[in-house]
């Protein structure tokens, strides 16, 4: 029975994490249609900065929560000025111009970080679910994911804000007729979905040790979820994320660590044969 | 000034000719000491302290008067942590430098990669990191620890402090799998059982499914031979469920590239892990070894076990060049199959006639407070997983690795 928590629990944070990892490229690719290969570095720089602002002596969920995004969202901005908006509705030559980023991101790490990996430990003690030892920071990446999930729901949906975005979207040269600047739209967008990978690089940055090249481990994943989740950007990320989680969560206990990394790939493979627009693109249509 | 065809032939000739001098005629200048690591990109955590060692050692050569009355020169090339380059600069070093001897690769698959060309052209080499064993070439030394000298120390004295049911958790390469292996015969020796082993690809970073299938086995002790940046996360998250203390921890790896002291000590404490080499040995060779380093580079604290085991090889070619009296590859070899011993930073080093891998001591050490504390020392291990399948006496033209079956 406690097996069977222990289990469901891993599974909730297998998902979890995966839609921590992705809602940064969810938004940028789902949204403003940026193919960003720089996400994962974005993602690096959040621990980057988590880790340097706690060695400051800041508080470690200050520095997860609040630095962490700041920081990593106002470099997005930085890149959404001086690169990206030249590169609107060219989907081809963001992926080129993002991977320069991602490479020149890596150089920087390197420069300023060293190659040697550092971490910091985590701020949750672990605790028992009968005869079992749960990390309990995995309850706490559960709980962000869910937060961030209900966050992006609400802000999209409930204001003003959410809908002019929405609205850009689908018809910038409306939007601007209307009197709203797609431009300072685009922006605002970039930052928010850059300030998303930072927080995932920070949340996650206490369970693993970063080195500059951290990134790209998550950026396959976190492209197959926002891929598979199709049009709809909220019920997308939930419905892929909570798919390839289970799967994967599963094989890995069943079989082995090599084999849930198989069968999430498998299983993306499969997904996207059967359902080539993506789990939206089928349920949940016109769903956000 | 014009330049017609024939001046220009002759020329051309002339320097042609200047570069082709015999290399006996620059010999007078020095002796060369070739070094190929990565000093920069992914390993050069590993290969900048290595390089530090190697220089440190040719300095202290040069103070005590050099080699055979001449100065030993250092031709160092930084391959980048790219794999290619090792080709590229070996073929430079043997070629163009022409050293006398290279010392350098750091990842098995680099050492692979210029072994070849140091044999062909009759350039000795030493490969001074600790791997999977079984490399059987006359033209190389090797003098890191290979897992039976490391795995047979750590499995009976980690089973001893916990029980007999033993986990493995290993890194997916040849390393990882040989090196479970290993520790699956001496669990087996020590009248344990494996109870379960996992492989991890390299990026693998999210160990939570495994600590819990863990936890459903219930071993006595978890023994992983994981690497590199990702895996070091599998400390920390069996750290965060609070497994530390109920299930004891042994590693083969953690700590080479000073990985220890990344963890907290809460992390960290009371892993188990058996080397040639530890900061915290507390004696006279390596405090004085310690303060060399801090008087040349001005902080020790970079010191790791390949670094080490980089300046016993320098100074294991030294010793040797000085008994043989000559820099001839031959006389060299022939004065390492005597045997030879040097007394190194981590202990005694000797090397191993049959095999030319090294007989040294092992540590069986604890992490605590991001140090290695040395609980045993057990003095001149012999490589016995390959001695088990090399003899360069009986059969001194063999030229491959063996694959070590159990």
């Amino acid at each position: 029975m406690d097996l069977y928590v222990v289990v469901l629990v891993e599974m909730l944070y297998g998902v979890a994490s995966l839609i921590l990892i992705s809602a940064g490229l969810a938004i940028v690719f789902g949204m403003i249609k940026v193919i960003n290969l720089a996400h994962g570095e974005f993602m690096m720089m959040g621990g980057y900065a988590t880790i340097t602002a706690v060695n400051l002596g800041v508080n470690v969920f200050v520095a997860m929560l609040v630095i962490a995004p700041v920081v990593v969202g106002l470099i997005g901005l930085v890149v959404e000025r001086l690169v990206i908006r030249h590169l609107y509705g060219r989907l081809v030559d963001t992926m080129l111009a993002t991977w320069g980023l991602s490479l020149f991101f890596i150089g920087l790490a390197t420069m300023i970080f060293g190659n040697t990996t550092t971490g910091i430990s985590t701020p949750i003690p672990g605790f028992a679910i009968g005869d079992y030892q749960v990390n309990g920071y995995n309850f706490f990446i559960i709980v962000v994911s869910a937060l961030l999930l209900v966050a992006m729901l609400a802000v999209l949906k409930g204001t003003r804000a959410g809908l002019v975005a929405r609205g850009t979207m689908q018809r910038p040269d409306m939007a601007a007729a209307l009197g709203y600047s797609p431009d300072r739209v685009y922006m605002a967008t970039f930052f928010c979905g850059s300030a998303l990978s930072g927080l995932a690089g920070a949340v996650l940055a206490p369970l693993v040790g970063l080195v500059p090249t951290s990134g790209g481990a998550y950026i396959a994943k976190a492209f197959i979820t926002v891929i598979a989740g199709g049009p709809s950007l909220v019920a997308g990320l939930f419905a892929s994320a909570s798919f390839f989680g289970a799967v994967n969560q599963i094989f890995t206990f069943a079989i082995s660590p090599v084999v849930g990394e198989v069968a999430l790939l498998v299983a993306a493979v499969a997904l996207l044969r059967i359902l080539p627009q993506g789990v939206t693109g089928t349920f949940f249509k016109g769903k956000l | 000034m014009s330049l017609n065809r024939r001046t220009f032939v002759s020329s051309a000739a002339a320097v042609a000719s200047a570069s082709m001098l015999p290399r006996a005629a620059m010999a007078a200048d020095g002796i060369k000491l070739g070094s190929i690591l990565d000093t920069s990109g992914i390993f050069d955590a590993y290969g900048t302290p290595m390089d530090m060692a190697m220089r440190l050692a040719v300095n202290e050569i040069n103070a005590a008067g050099g080699l055979l009355g001449m100065q030993v020169e250092v031709v160092a090339y930084d391959t980048q942590s790219d794999m290619a380059l090792y080709s590229q600069y070996g073929q430079q070093l043997t070629r163009q430098d022409q050293v006398d001897v290279v010392h350098g690769g750091i990842l098995s698959a680099s050492r692979e990669a210029i072994r070849q060309t140091m044999r062909k052209s009759r350039t000795l080499y030493f490969y001074n990191v600790l791997y999977e064993g079984g490399v059987c070439d006359r033209n190389i030394f090797i003098n890191g620890v290979t897992p039976a000298q490391q795995v047979e120390a750590l499995v009976p004295y980690a089973m001893g402090k916990s029980g007999n049911a033993v986990y493995i958790l290993a890194a997916d390469y040849n390393y990882g799998q040989i090196t479970a292996r290993w520790i699956q015969k001496f669990v087996a020796d020590n009248g344990g059982e494996t109870v379960g082993v996992d492989f991890f690809p390299l990026d693998v970073s999210d160990f939570g499914s495994t600590i819990a299938k863990i936890q459903t086995i219930g071993p006595d002790l978890v023994i992983a031979p994981l690497v590199g940046g990702a895996h070091l996360s599998f400390f920390r998250q069996w750290a965060a469920a609070g497994m530390k203390d109920r299930i004891p921890l042994a590693s083969t790896t953690m700590g080479v590239g000073n990985e220890h002291k990344v963890l907290t000590p809460e992390e960290g404490n009371g892993i188990m892990v058996a080397y040639n080499y530890s900061q915290e040995l507390d004696t006279p060779a390596n405090n004085a070894f310690k303060d060399r380093w801090s008087a040349e580079y001005g902080d020790s604290s970079l010191i790791h076990e390949i670094a080490v085991s980089n300046y016993q090889g320098v100074m294991t070619w030294a010793e040797a060049v000085r008994q043989a009296g000559s820099l001839d590859r031959e006389a060299v070899i022939a004065a390492l199959e005597t045997g030879l011993s040097i007394g190194g930073p981590a202990g005694t080093v000797t090397v191993d006639p049959k095999t030319h891998h090294a007989v040294l001591d092992v540590h069986i050490m604890e992490i605590e407070d991001q140090g290695m504390r040395v609980i045993e020392t057990l003095p001149q291990r012999q490589p016995i997983d390959t001695q088990a399948v090399c003899d360069l006496q009986a059969n001194p033209d063999d030229n491959t690795q063996y694959e070590i079956q159990i």
